[in-house]
């Protein structure tokens, strides 16, 4: 193994075991809080769609934005500062400390403050900086950086809060239960409170047209840490703007749902500053009308671009401005949820969408550290209340990382991955992005290759060379393929004429030169059903170079593939899929390849194979044709296959053959393609597989017969577990 | 007026929120108000004709009594059904102070006060609190955390919430 591999391996490891839990813990209550919550809500698809919208014109209109929030601010009597980049903002905020004379400083959360660093700057001037809430002061005395933008500390059991507590107050009766430590924290924290001379905040939203800043919180120290000094600074980046007040409302009800799973956050301030609330004079405690003061309120907004208004020009980094971050990405991440921000994280942000602040305000380097945990299955993207399509900025930033660093070894594999890319990518990532032409000439060469990549020797150089764990069994290819089968057998069985429906099977690489058996499945499923089915030589989806951040070879796999398909398309035929991945490829990603109108023909005609198998049914087939029994499955979806809601098709036919269906309720097997394959991965990947395995290894379930929709599922499942894993249509085919 | 659809909800949705919820008429505001109150107390003035606060609540109180105090009493402006969330909003005379320093918040509410839905509170905040360029607080439930292991109430605001609902205001 290559020693960055070896180093990423153990890091993760690390974290597996020191921090895996606490998140894994805390993310679950957050997404079970998600699921039941967004039930409730009989809108939340338009909530969405109005939210993106919302955003979409803002960010389009920002320039403007910013000078009418500027205006409106200066109206109300507060002062507008617009930062260039981080150093200039906390410049700026050091000179209203000088200004006022001010020495101490009470803070609420905000990862823009964290994002320029303002506590580090501020203390090297001489100014006492607090944290007042809760989990960012325990990160405070830790001295840690975040692992969570909602939810910074994460991290941390209670044990050991109670412990660093100890350490660091030394109390006489030091606090135990998360009651006592809240209380010792509070009332340490008023304190501060009240000998504060400024108050900083962040704000999750302004308003353009009134200067009002909504704040979303649930301690209340955001409300005291703006109220009770005289002095208010808010920092906030200027993607923050939106034009009018009622824009702020889909977001109350998406913001807290998303993240924590609340339905609403205990506080959503709504500041027009300087506010009317007097401020609190506890240097004359005992004077009435809060201490009499007779300061007047002062307000600066900070505004800060650092990248954004760059981003912003950016055709694919641009969304990432649209991010209310609520961290709904980050906790329905599997591998996010077992090792947590601090391996799944840059400088300042953490979780799916931080690779594409990363990228936009600290540079690509801060982006690369951690952009390969995003596997590009997709469960995040259902999650985004203003449906950002997260893989997708992923994937363009790691094609970018690619082409900005480039490898010499490049003749080596040249022969092998006939790609698209110019220079670039490493080795570990070309091989696993030309996955087809790997699988063609192994079949082509099967068992001989099955042979060689057997044998430890192949292994070792494999790891070294490539960075496939050695640990992890390789498919084993097929010498027929299945289109050689389909046309050995003679073609379609059921004719043209005598057909209601003609379908294109796709083959894609592993059912066409692994998982041969599933393609014959869902051949004879098919025609059992009255469906003139045809297995063409179609070329690959595109999906492995996608993953890999390899795009011009994706772009040319897209455009090829549609080549292929178009004209049976265009004379009204359908085109099923086994694969999901590649499904997602032809319904989602391609958006981003093909002209529009070539995107929505393939999206519209493309059909999971359970899903048309359910069409047909529910269109007068006859289930008899079909294998029905009383058998108890479990079933484990597939990533790609529940972000496009299609999980529920193969639950209903499954049921309406009879079958007694346990599904799976983690978000991910932790495979995705080619991530358990890769060695600084394998362990991360193995950790995610047995939370999956548990549930199907429950006392009780052990006699299900496992079905798998995908791919890697599939691979991970059946080296977890004795059963063998196969998929649904091999299930419900007729002999 | 808020309908009896909307109260009922309002009232659901508090009890979920482990709010407490009273009611009483102009006539008995101050006896029922004494009730909730527990001392000492520090308020902000109502803004309802013919309600004032009894003398046990202190009336622009020094910093110390702030601090001091147990109960805040402060008025909402609104309140939403659906979530049983209270629009506090911020006063010269610091009903945003009481509100928050203190272990009990008091919130005063007129029946006719209710709105139904998010959307139709915003359009109302968006005259009382964007044109006016004012500013309030949308407040559900108590202060809350759960950085310290589970779920805690009154981190740094109210441990505790009671809404005093005044009929026929
Ligand atoms: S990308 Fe979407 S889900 Fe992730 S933090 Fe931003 S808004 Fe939330």
């Amino acid at each position: 193994m290559s020693a960055d591999r070896a180093e990423t391996a153990a890091r993760l490891r690390e974290l597996l075991e020191t921090e895996g839990d606490s998140v894994q813990a805390n993310t679950a209550v957050f997404n079970r809080g998600r699921y039941d919550s967004v039930a409730e809500l009989d809108d939340y698809e338009e909530l969405k769609d109005r939210a993106r919208e919302i955003k979409e014109d803002a960010i389009e209109r920002l320039p403007e934005l910013i000078d009418e929030l500027t205006e409106s601010v200066e109206e109300n009597g507060g002062h507008v500062y617009l930062a260039s980049d981080a150093a200039d903002a906390n410049r700026y905020i050091e000179e209203v400390f000088a200004e006022r004379g001010a020495e101490t400083l009470v803070k609420s959360k905000s990862m823009t403050s964290e994002e320029i660093e303002v506590n580090e700057h501020l203390e090297r001037a001489g100014i006492e900086v607090t944290e007042t809430d809760l989990a960012e002061f325990v990160l405070q005395i830790a001295e840690e950086d975040p692992s969570h933008i909602v939810a910074p500390a994460i991290h941390k059991s209670r044990d050991e809060i109670a412990r660093l507590i100890e350490e660091v107050f030394e109390p006489d009766d030091p606090p135990e239960t998360a009651e006592e430590l809240t209380m010792f924290a509070r009332e340490y924290l008023l304190e501060k409170v009240t000998g504060a001379d400024v108050g900083m905040t962040g704000a999750n939203f302004l308003v353009a047209e009134s200067g009002t800043m909504m704040l979303v919180t649930s301690e209340g120290n955001a409300r005291k840490s703006a109220v009770a000094p005289d002095t208010h600074v808010a920092l906030a980046g200027v993607e923050k703007i939106v034009p009018r007040f009622e824009d702020l409302a889909p977001f109350v009800e998406l913001i807290g749902r998303s993240g924590t799973g609340q339905d609403l956050t205990s506080y959503v301030s709504l500041l027009t500053p300087p506010v009317e609330s007097p401020p609190i004079d506890f240097e004359s405690p005992d004077v009435p009308g809060f201490g009499g003061s007779d300061a007047e309120r002062e307000f600066h907004l900070v505004l800060l671009d650092n990248g954004r208004m760059a981003m912003r020009e950016d055709t694919h980094l641009c969304e990432t401005l649209y991010c209310i971050r609520c961290a709904a990405c980050s906790n329905t991440c599997a591998n996010f949820q077992h090792v947590g921000g601090h391996a799944f994280g840059g400088e300042t942000y953490s979780g799916g969408i931080a690779t594409g602040w990363e990228a936009g305000v600290h540079g690509l380097d801060s982006a690369a550290e951690f952009n390969d945990l995003c596997t590009g299955c997709s469960r995040c993207v259902p999650a985004c209340p203003v449906k950002i399509d997260i893989p997708w900025i992923n994937e363009v930033v790691r094609d970018r990382i690619n082409h900005g660093r480039g490898e010499g070894f490049d003749f080596l594999v040249d022969g092998l991955v006939p790609d698209a890319e110019e220079g670039g990518p490493d080795l570990q990532k070309r091989l696993f992005g030309n996955y087809g032409t790997l699988a063609r000439l192994g079949s082509a060469s099967a068992p001989v290759s099955n042979w060689i990549g057997s044998l430890p020797p192949a292994r070792i150089a494999m790891e070294r060379l490539f960075g496939i764990d050695r640990r992890r069994p390789l498919p084993t290819f097929r010498r027929e393929t299945l289109v050689d089968w389909f046309e050995g057998r003679g073609g379609p069985r059921v004719d043209a004429v005598d057909a209601d429906r003609e379908a294109v099977l796709y083959a894609d690489a592993y059912t066409n030169y692994v998982a041969v058996d599933r393609g014959k499945a869902a051949v004879r499923t098919l025609e059992a059903l009255g469906v003139h089915v045809r297995v063409p030589e179609v070329p690959e989806s595109g999906r492995a170079p996608l993953s890999q951040g390899m795009l011009a070879t994706a772009d040319e796999a897209a455009s090829a593939v549609y080549g292929a398909l178009a004209e049976h398309v265009d004379s009204g035929g359908d085109i099923v899929v086994i694969e999901p991945s590649d499904l997602a490829m032809f319904r989602a990603d391609y958006e981003h390849f093909l002209p529009e109108r070539s995107f929505e023909r393939l999206d519209e005609n493309s059909y999971e194979v359970l899903e048309y198998v359910f069409g047909l049914l529910e269109n007068g087939a006859n289930e008899e044709a079909l294998r029905t029994g009383d058998d108890r499955v479990a079933y484990h979806s597939h990533c790609q296959q529940r972000s496009l809601n299609l999980e529920g098709y193969t639950e209903a036919v499954l049921s309406r053959l009879g079958y007694d269906v346990l599904t799976s309720e983690v978000e991910c097997c932790g495979m995705a393609g080619s991530f358990g394959y890769k060695s600084q991965y394998y362990d991360l990947a193995l950790d995610i597989g047995y939370d999956l395995v548990e549930q199907f290894e429950q006392p009780g379930e052990r006699d299900r017969i496992v079905l798998t929709s995908g791919t890697s599922c599939t691979d991970q499942l059946d080296d977890l577990m004795t059963r063998e894993p196969i998929h649904p249509v091999e299930l419900i085919a007729p002999e | 007026m808020a309908t009896t659809h909307t109260q009922g909800a309002f009232e659901r949705s508090l009890a979920a929120l482990d709010v407490g919820l009273s009611r009483t008429d102009p006539p008995g505001f101050e006896a029922t108000l004494s009730e909730l109150v527990s001392e000492p107390a520090v308020g902000a003035r109502l803004p309802f004709e013919g309600l004032g606060l009894p003398e046990t609540v202190t009336l622009d109180p020094s910093p110390r009594e702030l601090e001091e105090a147990v109960t805040g009493v402060t008025a909402a402006s609104f309140a939403v059904a659906e979530y049983g969330s209270l629009v506090l909003p911020a006063t010269e005379d610091g009903s945003e102070q009481v509100s928050v320093f203190c272990d009990h918040h008091v919130a005063v509410l007129a029946e006719s006060d209710i709105v139904r839905d998010i959307p139709t509170a915003f359009s109302r905040l968006s005259e009382e609190v964007g044109e006016a360029r004012a500013s309030a607080i949308v407040a559900t439930g108590p202060s809350a955390t759960a950085d310290m292991g589970e779920l805690v109430r009154g981190a740094h605001g109210p441990k505790t919430v009671d809404v005093l609902l005044v009929e026929g205001l």
